[in-house]
């Protein structure tokens, strides 16, 4: 098998100072990677430049495409990063609002996607996405409702839909239960477990939260102060932890 | 030598805690053990001996600092020391199964799904691991009202019973058991012990820890001694 996504020696700076460095890892298709770390460790640096959104300083990205073809995503040109983004990739945020267009209705999110792949059937594209809001358990009724007349665990679960319409390979989520009641989280990582072992999507996500590591995640990556301090089966990491700070993050928290 | 489906060599393991001012603990040193198709082996020695941590480091959820351990895989070994997450997975998935000592329940998720999971991994369809669940469930005594509910709120022993079920649906050619029957009655250990032999009829090797002695000897072919690393008086110290 080959990687989805190999990153080599990633290094991103603020300033003078590095938001995250000398990071390394190979992605596989369907594989559940969460980066973990307390806060302003960073994470969020390291994903937001895997995806692109942040200009990397150091190493290298590559992603290798549904046909196979590699793509170096650290000088990709714009619009086929654009192209890929669209296509390929899908980017769920910890606040709704900054992954969701807030003055459409749900319906329209979750068919912008398909739209900008070139569907333009009403119809089609209505039904599509009354199926996706059934998908992630929202009423289809509710398909002409914006997403501010959603509770906030409504609003992530319509940022899914709205990344997986177009069925991506590969989707990066930052925190997306960090605002979520316990109650409500534990429906979505339900949610969330089902569509990916349903697509066998690949997913990079960021959590602190090590019991959502556990329920989602083959594999973790334990960051401190910019590095990757410990990587490896997430079982292996909550269960038999290496690195000082794993064992002291393990052992802060009651049971993962 | 073609029969082996177990070849662990050397393997040696020493916790550091370095919240105990990285305080070793050697557990396992330099340990070998091999099982063949159709084997039942039993782990034993005293508590804290290491039986546990030998049994996780068969299934690569605790890493080693020494040794190799092969487990066969399809056509050919794999290293479980030297392999790659996303190896470990698959070796998991279709080749090395694990009967922990407790079931670790997923939120909303029921009894009859969770025991259906590792089916559905396999590529069955939903509908047709949810039958077979379903006798697996009856069969361990688990009523039927039950199957539809997550088993967060069970006894221990049902929820032992639903572990069970999950870890031997997947006809795996490999079983490691952590004290599967530790908290059922006579009845329902007869049960699995009837599992384990079935299994063993299939060709899948166990390796097993049995805290009951008449449980271990129906079933084991071989016991096998985890032999005590040197660091007693340093665990004693730590517990002192
Ligand atoms: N836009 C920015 N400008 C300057 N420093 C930043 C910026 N974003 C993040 N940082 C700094 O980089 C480090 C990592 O931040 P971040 O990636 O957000 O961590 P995490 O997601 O783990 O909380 C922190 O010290 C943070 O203050
Ligand atoms: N994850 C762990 N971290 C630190 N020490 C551990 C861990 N797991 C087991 N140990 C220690 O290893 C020793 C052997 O434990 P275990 O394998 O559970 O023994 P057994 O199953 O034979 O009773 C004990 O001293 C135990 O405290
Ligand atoms: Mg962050
Ligand atoms: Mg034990």
């Amino acid at each position: 098998m080959t990687p989805i996504l190999s990153v080599r020696q990633v290094a991103k700076r603020y300033g003078q100072r590095y938001g995250c460095r000398e990071v390394s890892f190979d992605l596989y298709p369907g594989e559940v990677l969460c980066i973990v770390g307390e806060s302003g460790s960073g994470k969020s640096t390291l994903l937001s430049t895997l995806a692109g959104k942040l200009a990397a300083d150091e190493g290298e990205v590559t992603f290798r495409d549904v046909n196979g073809t590699e793509h170096d995503l650290l000088t990709l040109a714009e619009a086929d990063r654009r192209r890929l983004a669209r296509t390929e990739w899908g980017f769920v945020t910890q606040h709704a609002r900054d992954g969701l267009r807030m003055n459409v209705s749900a319906g329209a999110n979750v068919s912008e996607r398909l739209m900008a792949l070139g569907q333009r059937h009403y119809g089609e594209l209505r039904a599509t996405a009354g199926e996706w809001l059934e998908k992630v358990e929202i009423s289809a009724e509710r398909l002409d409702d914006r997403p501010s007349q959603f509770s906030g665990g409504m609003q992530q679960r319509l940022q899914i839909a709205r990344n997986l319409v177009t069925k991506p390979r590969l989707v990066f989520m930052d925190e997306p239960t960090g605002g979520l009641d316990v109650s409500v989280q534990a429906r979505f990582l339900d949610l969330l477990r089902r569509l990916v072992h349903e697509t066998g999507i690949a997913v990079i996500m960021v959590t602190h939260d090590l019991g959502v590591a556990r329920l989602l995640a083959h594999r973790t990556l334990v960051m401190q102060q910019g590095r990757v301090v410990e990587a490896g089966l997430t079982d292996q990491i909550l269960d038999d932890p290496q690195h000082p700070y794993t064992q002291l993050l393990v052992s802060s928290i009651l049971q993962a | 030598m073609t029969t082996l489906l177990i070849d662990a060599q050397n393997v040696s393991k020493t916790f550091v805690l370095h919240q105990q001012d990285g305080l070793a603990l050697p557990v396992l040193d330099d340990v070998s053990l091999q099982v063949a198709v159709g084997e039942c082996v039993a782990l034993v020695g005293p508590s804290g001996a290491g039986k546990s941590t030998f049994l996780k480091a068969l299934y690569a959820n605790y890493l080693v600092q020494a040794g190799t351990i092969g487990i066969f895989h399809r056509e050919g070994w794999v290293d479980m020391v030297a392999a790659l997450p996303h190896q470990i997975v698959e070796v998991r998935r279709h080749t090395l199964g694990y009967v922990s000592q407790f079931l670790r329940v997923i939120p909303r998720v029921s009894a009859l799904d969770i025991v259906a999971e590792p089916l559905v991994e396999w590529g069955e369809s939903l509908e047709a691991a949810r039958t077979v669940a379903g006798t697996w469930l009856a069969r361990l005594n688990i009523h039927e009202r039950l199957w539809s509910l997550p088993p967060a709120t069970f006894s221990g022993g049902e929820q032992q019973r639903v572990n069970i079920a999950r870890g031997m649906i997947a006809p795996r050619p490999i079983l490691l058991l952590d004290e599967p029957t530790a908290s059922l009655d006579a009845a329902n250990r007869a049960v699995v012990i009837e599992l384990m032999r079935e299994a063993k009829a299939r060709g899948a090797a166990l390796v097993g820890i049995f805290h009951d002695e008449a449980t271990r000897d129906t079933v084991a072919d071989r016991l096998f001694t985890v032999p005590l690393a040197r660091r007693l008086d340093t665990a004693k110290e730590l517990t002192a």
